[in-house]
């Protein structure tokens, strides 16, 4: 039991940080149909913004507060890395937007070489670490044996909570958001009724941007060591939570986020830990077999 | 008697849009051929004429969807220039010059949510396009997006629970819940626009339109598809919007009902050139039309068949 348990928290949190990072492909998917293969390593980006504010505050101000300190970390990171998703946005997928369909696409692969190599060529090939930020937690006995509520991993699931709920905010209730959603379904139409729809898909990067930032400081807070190529995986699996959850559906993204780190999660607790994408692609695999459109997707159907 | 140069001559409105020498041409075709055409304020104007024969173009030409080939299509919000200003704007590289009573728009220069942001147009389509996922309300707070957006903090306000945010929000609610008190879908606000039965949709629409707070309303075959006890809720609700909001609506439509009872003025196309203009009683009796509508009478055929025999 305890062990089960223990598993169930280190899940939760490594499917909240999936789940930040498959927000912004949702949403980017929802808003203008193209997949933004460069998400993975603008989060990559964002851990290594991260880490660097982090350094210069306490090198600067040494023995600042921890918490103070990580706040700080958060907020730039989350400016910095909307800037720069902006940036890629406006450079590389605003002028093909009315192209074919494929070409934002390969745009996309471009940047993300682009900024895998970008990263590599300023900050080297080898890893960045950190001295742990944040140490200790809560033990819990359950039962026979106990289970650890580290600190950070408190923080990685009440910060994802938050902002969630944040985030659900801005798109559910206020002119934003339906904008978003406006221009989700009629681009047309919504530029119609004077929104500017350039300015609104750019916000929508900006936002997942923002979140993919939360995730890198998350991520450098549970792992402290990050390198120019750990963009791939994690985007590839946030990606995989998108789609399973439903790829254009918010809630989607963070139930499949949320799955997806449970399932690697057990299946490296329980079975192996070699085969554990293997099982997270498998289970996608399945999922969509029998759901096409994902857990929470809209099926596409054409009135005639 | 001093009538300042730009005022109209008594009797006869003042345009709030003037079309000049528009053409449109896709190619080898030319949808519109130079066409001149005045909408007057507080009017209901109407662009009828055979399936083809360019209305559709013209609208999306006042609306920013194409570029006109030539021409010139100003719209004035507050009171008609002096001839001069006009020139000089259209001679500038300007799209338009706002001043304290209005301003001018050159809308062949400018974009599709320019025009709607800026002029004051607003316009609906052929085929239903309301944003179906989102509810009612939604549909009518989204067309408010503009002042909104800037009244609410740019939305971020929001989360940190600011006043000037939800004051804005419940204004906007405010005006979209009258919009559906007028058309009657005040108990179907939180429904997804998508359920409204066919007529609801299409005043919803409208609605939504007005919502942006246009002063020119383009209306792109309000009535089809409309029963006529439906046709005949729809031309109280025009005319209670030219009274009412002091819109000018310019409409293409079909259903002859609708145009000769609730039009001041009647504009005819055929094959992209203007053959007919004037009130719906000239209209009605112009052979031109008549012709364009019922085709040349059998005996005017056989007239030119032997005139070709001879």
């Amino acid at each position: 039991m305890d062990y089960f348990l223990q598993q169930l928290v280190n899940g939760l949190t490594l499917g909240s940080v999936y789940g930040l990072i498959a927000i912004g492909y949702t949403m980017v998917y929802g808003i203008i149909g193209m997949i933004n293969f460069a998400h993975g390593d603008v989060f990559m980006l964002s851990v290594f913004i991260a880490l660097i504010v982090f350094v210069l505050i306490s090198s600067l101000v040494g023995g600042l507060a921890i918490a103070l300190a990580l706040i700080i970390v958060l907020v730039c990171a989350m400016a910095l890395t909307a800037l720069w998703s902006w940036a890629i946005e406006r450079v590389a997928y605003r002028p093909l937007r009315g192209s074919f369909r494929l070409a934002p696409l390969i745009s996309a692969i471009g940047m993300s070489i682009f900024l895998v190599n970008f990263v590599q060529l300023v900050q080297g090939p080898r890893n960045k670490s950190l001295p742990p930020i944040m140490d200790g937690g809560f033990v819990i006995p359950v039962g026979s044996g106990n289970i650890t509520l580290a600190y950070k991993q408190i923080l990685i699931i009440l910060t994802t909570a938050v902002l969630l709920a944040a985030f659900w905010f801005v798109v559910q209730k206020t002119s934003l958001g339906r904008a978003q959603r406006a221009c989700e379904q009629d681009r047309k139409m919504a530029s119609l009724l004077g929104i500017d729809v350039d300015r609104t898909i750019s916000l929508t990067f900006v936002m997942g941007a923002a979140l993919a930032a939360v995730a890198g400081v998350l991520f450098m807070v549970q792992y402290g060591v990050v390198n120019f190529s750990d963009g791939f995986v994690p985007g590839i699996k946030a990606f995989t939570a998108a789609v399973l959850g439903g790829i254009g559906s918010l809630p989607g993204a963070v139930i499949g986020g949320l799955l997806i780190g449970l399932i690697e999660v057990f299946w490296s607790a329980y079975f192996s830990i070699d085969y554990k994408d293997v099982a997270a692609f498998s289970i996608l695999a399945v999922t969509l077999i029998f759901m096409p459109s994902g857990l929470l997707g809209k099926p596409d159907v054409e009135k005639v | 008697m001093s009538v300042s140069s730009g005022d109209a001559p008594a009797g006869v409105k003042p345009p709030i849009l003037q079309v000049e020498h528009l053409t449109m041409r896709f190619g080898g075709l030319v949808a519109v051929n130079d066409l001149s055409f005045d909408v007057a304020r507080g009017d209901i104007t109407a662009l009828i004429g055979p399936n083809g024969a360019g209305k559709t173009t013209v609208f999306n030409c006042i609306t920013g969807f194409y570029k006109p080939t030539a021409g010139r299509i100003a719209l004035y919000r507050g009171a008609t220039p002096k001839p001069g200003t006009l020139d000089a704007l259209t001679n500038s590289p300007r799209r338009f010059a706002t001043g304290d009573d209005g301003g001018i728009f050159l809308l062949e220069r400018m974009g599709d949510s320019e025009i709607t942001a800026r002029a004051k147009v607003a316009r609906t389509f052929q085929n239903i396009r309301l944003f179906t996922g989102m509810t009612v309300l939604e549909n009518l707070m989204v067309a408010q997006h503009n002042w909104l957006n800037r009244a609410s903090g740019y939305s971020f306000l929001g989360l940190a629970g600011a006043k000037s945010f939800r004051d804005a929000e419940a204004q906007a609610v405010d005006i979209a819940v009258q919009w559906l008190d007028r058309i009657g879908l005040k108990g179907r606000a939180d429904d997804p626009a998508g359920a409204l039965p066919y007529g609801d949709q299409r005043r919803l629409e409208i609605a939504r339109a007005m919502c942006t707070g246009p002063v020119l309303l383009c209306l792109d075959e309000p009535a089809a598809g409309l029963n006529p006890r439906e046709s005949a809720e729809l031309n109280e609700f025009l005319m209670s919007i030219r009274s009412g909001n002091g819109t000018s609506l310019l409409l293409i439509e079909h259903d002859m009902s609708v145009v000769m009872e609730i039009s001041d003025h009647i504009v005819v196309l055929e094959y992209g050139t203007k053959i007919s203009d004037g009130t719906p009683q000239f209209i009605q009796n112009d052979p031109k039309v008549i012709a364009a509508y019922l085709g040349v009478e059998d005996d005017e055929v056989d007239e030119a068949e032997t005139e070709l025999e001879k």
